[in-house]
């Protein structure tokens, strides 16, 4: 079993620290840093879909629909109530962790597409609510005058200070969950997803750790939408549509889905690819993102994050009998 | 609308019986059907006797090519790659249809006239006689085909035990081949048909599909009466809660339908459980 190594949890957090540096000096692209601040916010996201999918085997396609909701419960509280947004983001916690509870108790139940089509239609309706819910969603027209964040009156009004709260909160998650593989519940997940049946045998309650892992990925879900809305200040449906459940898939399957690195790898690199790379082609990036996704399902079913280890097989340098990289 | 999703919930089951893959590109096939028509028909103003064989064999193709190239060459088929792998492969469908039809929605004209006919006091479009009809048409000759037809029988078996099928010398890709494009040759028609009612656009497909979907739980997955039977209560719901609840909220009833469904009772209103349990995934 691959441990994280100090070393490269060392390097992360230093290239993290000294990404925004650089690249404030390169005028080109100064702006990368406001890609950077989005990519942390899917990073959250992505590590608890990678817990979900890769861990625990189990797929989800709604849940744009928490990012979704987190958002609008940040932006109608702080909007029309004026309420204190960091409690505001609690209660979106609060609130999406019920939803996610009634929905995936039933929903884990079942297995494989019956699970996928369950949450894909559950993202559908609840887009609809806030399509149609005019009066407190502000409808398909959106809600603006979102505030933004501050503690103690130190408030995260530019996008360098923004980068560092949010991958400030990417790094702590990424830390709970690396944990979280390792202990009980991780070894129970890993069980789940090799053989269901046989994880049964061994004693593990099975449905009550899918839930709770499902529960955890939406309430990640959840804050990195309230941090969507205080950072771009206004909201409006198409975001939270199921493209994006789509895209986050995306993300996923392409860094790596068995590995949390590989779920951050992914977000950074589509968060690139759609606001960057990819700008020339409008609306057809579907169809690129499309073929990369299937190559990558089938030439590279563990994702990029895989590739180096891959390489190094194919080259016959390889000292250790590949295992399934797991973190 | 009703056999709309009827003719979707049968393909999402023909896939399904042989190869147990929910194939999440049903509705692009769909889309695929009404846009394809829409360019024989309209823009080269070939007539629609002609038109409808030309456009199910162009997205039969399609639905050959679906398998050879996102389905087959995936090494570890799990439930998760394959539902992937659609998802995939749907995406390129949806941006293909961008591409060559942009975000327009197209009209098709009915085939036989737009005069509203009058029935027992009800007013009916022509055109939704002609969908019922090709509902049955659909209806018969797959029964003949399962029950008569060589190849039918062969696919009836990979359904019920692929390695025993492979046993007595059936070829069950071939089989699975056969499957994906009968299924998209039947979204085609399920497209032709809804498109002079509807109008079609290149990214109808998702909800189509959402919406067969919530027809084949609602009848049973794996049932071909429980799929027709789901598609035509799914398509009476629907109308009337727009009518009686909230036409915005139409889209949702469907999903709402199958959430509650999906979480009561999975296994339909003609499925069995058992069955169910025994089903790989």
């Amino acid at each position: 079993m691959f441990r994280i190594g100090r070393r490269s949890r060392i390097f992360f957090v230093c290239a993290l620290l000294i990404a925004p540096w650089i690249i404030q000096v390169i005028p080109t692209i100064s702006h990368y840093l406001d890609v950077l601040v989005f990519a942390g916010i899917y990073t959250l996201i992505t590590i608890g879909l990678s817990l979900l999918m890769g861990y625990a085997g189990q797929i989800s396609l709604g849940h744009a629909a928490f990012f979704g909701i987190g958002a609008y419960i940040s932006g109608i509280l702080t909007v029309q109530y004026e309420w204190n947004p960091w409690f505001c983001m609690l209660v979106g916690v609060v609130v999406t962790v019920l939803v996610a509870f009634l929905i995936g108790t039933p929903a884990l139940k079942l297995k494989g597409h019956y699970l996928a089509m369950a949450t894909l239609a559950f993202g559908i309706v609840v887009f609809i609510f806030f399509n149609e819910e005019v009066a407190v969603t502000g409808g398909p027209d959106g809600m603006g005058g979102i505030p933004g964040l501050s503690i103690w009156g130190y408030s995260f009004d530019t996008e360098l200070k923004y980068y560092y709260l949010v991958w400030g909160i990417v790094a702590a998650v990424f830390l709970f969950s690396v944990n979280l593989v390792h202990s009980r519940l991780g070894r129970a997940l890993r069980a789940i997803h090799t053989s269901e049946i046989g994880a049964n045998a061994m004693g593990v309650n099975v449905s009550v750790y899918k839930i709770q892992i499902f529960v955890y990925s939406a309430a990640l879900a959840s804050i990195a939408g309230s941090l969507y809305a205080h950072y771009i200040n206004f909201i409006s449906p198409g975001t939270f549509d199921l493209s994006f459940s789509v895209k986050l898939l995306i993300m996923i399957v392409i860094g790596g889905m068995y590995s949390i690195w590989g779920a951050i790898l992914g977000a950074v690199l589509i968060s690139f690819l759609s606001f960057e790379w990819l700008e020339m082609f409008k609306e057809y990036e579907i169809l690129v993102f499309g073929l990369i996704l299937l190559f990558v399902t089938i030439f590279l079913p563990d994702g990029i994050i895989s590739l180096p280890k891959k390489l190094r097989g194919i080259m016959g340098k390889s000292k250790k009998p590949s295992g399934q990289k797991r973190d | 609308m009703g056999s709309i999703y009827a003719m979707i919930a049968v393909g999402f089951n023909i896939i399904y019986n042989v190869t147990e893959i929910i194939n999440l590109a049903q509705g692009e096939f769909v889309v695929l059907g009404g846009l394809v028509m829409v360019f024989i028909r309209v823009t080269l103003s070939i007539p629609t006797i002609l038109a409808f064989p030309l456009t199910l064999l162009i997205v039969f193709m399609v639905g050959v090519l679906f398998d050879r190239l996102a389905i087959r060459p995936i090494k570890q088929p799990s439930v998760m790659t394959l539902i992937i792998a659609t998802i995939a492969a749907s995406m390129i469908l949806k941006g293909s249809a961008m591409f060559i039809w942009g975000k327009d929605p197209y009209d098709l004209p009915a085939f036989s006239g737009r005069t509203p006919i009058n029935f027992l006091g009800a007013f009916i479009q022509p055109q939704a006689l002609w969908i019922m009809g090709l509902l049955v048409v659909i209806v018969l000759a797959l029964t003949l085909f399962f029950e008569r037809n060589i190849m039918g029988k062969a696919m009836k078996a990979c359904a019920d035990n692929p390695d025993a099928a492979k046993l007595v010398g059936i070829n069950v890709n071939h089989m699975i081949l056969l499957s994906f494009a009968l299924s998209a040759a039947i979204g085609a028609v399920a497209g032709i048909g809804m498109t002079p009612l509807a109008l079609m656009e290149y990214d109808r497909g998702a909800m189509l599909a959402v919406k067969g979907f919530a027809a084949v739980i609602l009848g049973g997955l794996g049932s071909f009466p429980g799929a027709i039977l789901g598609g035509l209560v799914l398509g009476l719901i629907e109308s009337l809660g727009a009518g009686y609840i909230s036409s915005g909220y139409k889209d949702a009833f469907a999903l709402i339908i199958l959430l509650l469904l999906l979480f009561v009772k999975p296994s339909g209103l003609l499925g069995n459980a058992t069955v169910a349990k025994l089903k790989k995934f």
